[in-house]
C-alpha cells in the first residue's frame, strides 16, 4: 500500500499499543510477590500465591464447574442457534429483521438490565423447583445460554451468507427432503462457523461475570465469581496468579493460531 | 384458514421460544416491579427522574461515557488507521495488541490496572522510589480509574468496526489527491476522515451503549466511590434494597439504549443500498 499512515499516527499508535498491554504485563510481578497484599516483589520473589490456587480447592471447584457450565452452555446456545439461523436462511421470512431483533436482544441491551432479568427469571424459578434455579449451576448454564446465543446466531448467519443457494436448489430440485438438505449440503459448508460459534460461546460464558454477579451467592461460585470475591474487599494476590495462568493461555492459543495460519498459508502457496 | 408455514418455519420455534420465556416475560416482570414495588403507581419513575442522589448517578454515568467514548474513539481511530494502513510487521503487532486484550477477561484486566494505579502499585511504587513522588497519587477509587478501565476496555469493540469502515476506503482517491497536490496532512483531514465518518458514527454509538450498560469495570476501579447508573441498580437490588427504583431505572436506561440504537439504524440504512 503506498498511502501509509504518516510517523506521527504511528507513535501515537505505539503508546497505544503499550497501553494496551501494560496492565496485562503489569500483573506479572504482582503474582510473585512473598507478600499477602497488592504489591511487587522487591527483590524477593515467591510462589506463595500460585501454591495457594492448588492448595485452595476452592480454586479448583470454581474451575471445573466454570469448564461444566460452559461446555453446556455452549452446546445449548449453539445448537438453538443453529436451527434459528437455518430457518432465517432457508425461508427468508419477510419478518426476518424483528424475528433476529429478539434473537439478538440479550446482546444489545444493556448487560446490567440482562442481569437484572435473568434474576427475575430466575427467583421466579426457584418458587417451583431447585434444580434450574437461583445459585445452581442448572440456573447459570441457562442464564448463560440466554447471554451468549446472540453471538452464535451472528457467526453463523455470517457462515451462511457464504453459502451458494443454488447448491441448496438444485438439493431441493433433486427430491431432497428439508433434513437431507440441511445435513448433507448446508451444514458441510458452515462447519467451521459453528466451530466458531462453539468456541466464542464457550469462551463468552467461561468469563461471564455481569450475570453471573447477579444470580449466584454462594453455590454455583464460578471461576469468575470466585476472582470476584478476592477483587472488591482485601485485594488478595492469588487474583493475579490466576490471571497470569488465563493471560498465558490466551497469548499461546493466539500466537499458535497466527503461526498455524501462516504456515497454513505458505503450504497452500 | 390460516395460511399453512413450510415445514422449515419449525426451525425458528425453539430460539423465539426460548427468548420470549427466558428474556422477554421475565423482562415484562421487571416492568411490573417499576410500578407495582413498593406501591402500585409511577412513584419510582418520579423518584428516579427527581431524586437529587440519583441523578447525580445518572449526571455522572452521562459523563464518564462521554469522556470514555470521545477517548476511546480517538485512539481506536489512530490505532486502526496502523492495523489497516501500516506495514505487515506493523499490521500484525497492532493485530495482537488489539486481540489479546479483547479475548481476556473483564476481571482480569481490572486487576492490571489496580496493580498498576493504586497506592502500593507499579507505577506509585516506582515514582517513588525514583524520588519523583513523596507521597503516592490517587488513581484508583476515582473517576480517573474508572475512565483509564472502561477506554482499555472498549478500544477493541471500536477498533472492529472502524477497521471495516477504513478498509471499504478506495485507494485510488487518495492517491489522486496526492497527484494533485494535496499535502498528507489534507488528504487525511478532508478526504480520509470524512470518508470513514459513519464508522467513527458506528463506533461511537456502540462504545456509548456498552459503557452505559457497564458495571463490572467501574464497581472494581471506583471501589464504591463513583457509583455509576448500573452499579446504582445493583446496590438497590442487593445491599439496600429498593427494587422498585432499581426495576425503574433499568427500565428507563433500556429505553435510553433502544432509542440510541434506533438513531444507529437510521444512520446505517441509508448508506447500505446504492
Amino acid at each position: 500500500m503506498i498511502t501509509r499512515p504518516g510517523r506521527l499516527a504511528v507513535c501515537i499508535s505505539a503508546l497505544i499499543a503499550v497501553f494496551l498491554l501494560m496492565p496485562l504485563i503489569a500483573v506479572i510481578p504482582v503474582s510473585f510477590t512473598p507478600n499477602r497484599y497488592l504489591s511487587l516483589p522487591d527483590g524477593d520473589w515467591s510462589l506463595l500465591h500460585y501454591r495457594a490456587l492448588l492448595e485452595n480447592p476452592g480454586w479448583i471447584k470454581a474451575t471445573i464447574l466454570s469448564v461444566g457450565i460452559g461446555v453446556i452452555s455452549a452446546t445449548l446456545a449453539t445448537s438453538l442457534a443453529l436451527l434459528f439461523s437455518l430457518g432465517i436462511w432457508i425461508l427468508q421470512p419477510r419478518h426476518a429483521g424483528l424475528l433476529m431483533g429478539i434473537a439478538l436482544l440479550p446482546m444489545v441491551a444493556p448487560p446490567v438490565v440482562s442481569a437484572l432479568t435473568l434474576y427475575f427469571f430466575l427467583i421466579t424459578l426457584s418458587k417451583f423447583n431447585s434444580f434450574i434455579a437461583y445459585d445452581t449451576w442448572a440456573g447459570v448454564a441457562l442464564a448463560h445460554s440466554v447471554m451468549i446465543a446472540p453471538y452464535a446466531v451472528v457467526l453463523i448467519t455470517v457462515a451462511l451468507a457464504q453459502v451458494d443457494r443454488r447448491v441448496d436448489l438444485a438439493a431441493r430440485g433433486m427430491g431432497a427432503g428439508l433434513v437431507r438438505r440441511i445435513r448433507s449440503v448446508i451444514l458441510p459448508s458452515i462447519r467451521f462457523g459453528v466451530i466458531s460459534a462453539l468456541l466464542l460461546t464457550f469462551v463468552l460464558s467461561w468469563e461471564e461475570i455481569g450475570v453471573t454477579l447477579f444470580i449466584t451467592s454462594v453455590n454455583a461460585v464460578t471461576l469468575p465469581r470466585m476472582m470476584w470475591m478476592g477483587l472488591r474487599d482485601n485485594i488478595d494476590p492469588a487474583i493475579a496468579a490466576i490471571s497470569v495462568i488465563l493471560i498465558a493461555i490466551v497469548v499461546v492459543v493466539i500466537l499458535g493460531k497466527t503461526l498455524w495460519q501462516s504456515r497454513a498459508g505458505a503450504l497452500t502457496k | 384458514m390460516t395460511p399453512v408455514l413450510p415445514r422449515s418455519a419449525l426451525l425458528l420455534v425453539p430460539l423465539l421460544g426460548f427468548m420470549v420465556l427466558t428474556y422477554l416475560v421475565p423482562f415484562l416482570g421487571i416492568v411490573e416491579w417499576s410500578v407495582t414495588l413498593p406501591e402500585p403507581g409511577f412513584g419510582q419513575y418520579q423518584t428516579a427522574l427527581t431524586d437529587p442522589l440519583v441523578l447525580t448517578v445518572f449526571l455522572r454515568t452521562f459523563r464518564i461515557c462521554a469522556v470514555v467514548t470521545l477517548v476511546t474513539v480517538a485512539a481506536s481511530y489512530m490505532i486502526t488507521l496502523v492495523w489497516v494502513r501500516g506495514s505487515p510487521v506493523q499490521r500484525l503487532t497492532v493485530e495482537f495488541c488489539v486481540l489479546i486484550p479483547f479475548w481476556i477477561s473483564v476481571l482480569t484486566r481490572a486487576f492490571g490496572w489496580l496493580a498498576l494505579l493504586s497506592t502500593k502499585g507499579i507505577i506509585n511504587t516506582w515514582l517513588q522510589g525514583l524520588g519523583i513522588l513523596t507521597e503516592p497519587l490517587t488513581m484508583v477509587r476515582n473517576e480517573f480509574g474508572v475512565v483509564v478501565g472502561m477506554v482499555h476496555f472498549l478500544i477493541p469493540f471500536a477498533a472492529f468496526p472502524l477497521a471495516s469502515a477504513m478498509r471499504t476506503v478506495d485507494e485510488r482517491v487518495l492517491l489522486a489527491a496526492r497527484g494533485m497536490g494535496a499535502t498528507r496532512a489534507r488528504v487525511f483531514a478532508q478526504i480520509f476522515v470524512p470518508m470513514t465518518a459513519p464508522g467513527v458514527l458506528g463506533a461511537a454509538l456502540v462504545v456509548f451503549v456498552f459503557a452505559l450498560g457497564f458495571f463490572v469495570t467501574p464497581a472494581i476501579l471506583g471501589g464504591g466511590r463513583s457509583v455509576m447508573a448500573a452499579e446504582l441498580i445493583y446496590l438497590r437490588i442487593f445491599q439496600s434494597p429498593n427494587w422498585g427504583l432499581g426495576a425503574a431505572i433499568s427500565v428507563i436506561m433500556m429505553l435510553g439504549v433502544g432509542g440510541l440504537l434506533a438513531v444507529l439504524m437510521r444512520q446505517v440504512r441509508p448508506a447500505g443500498p446504492r
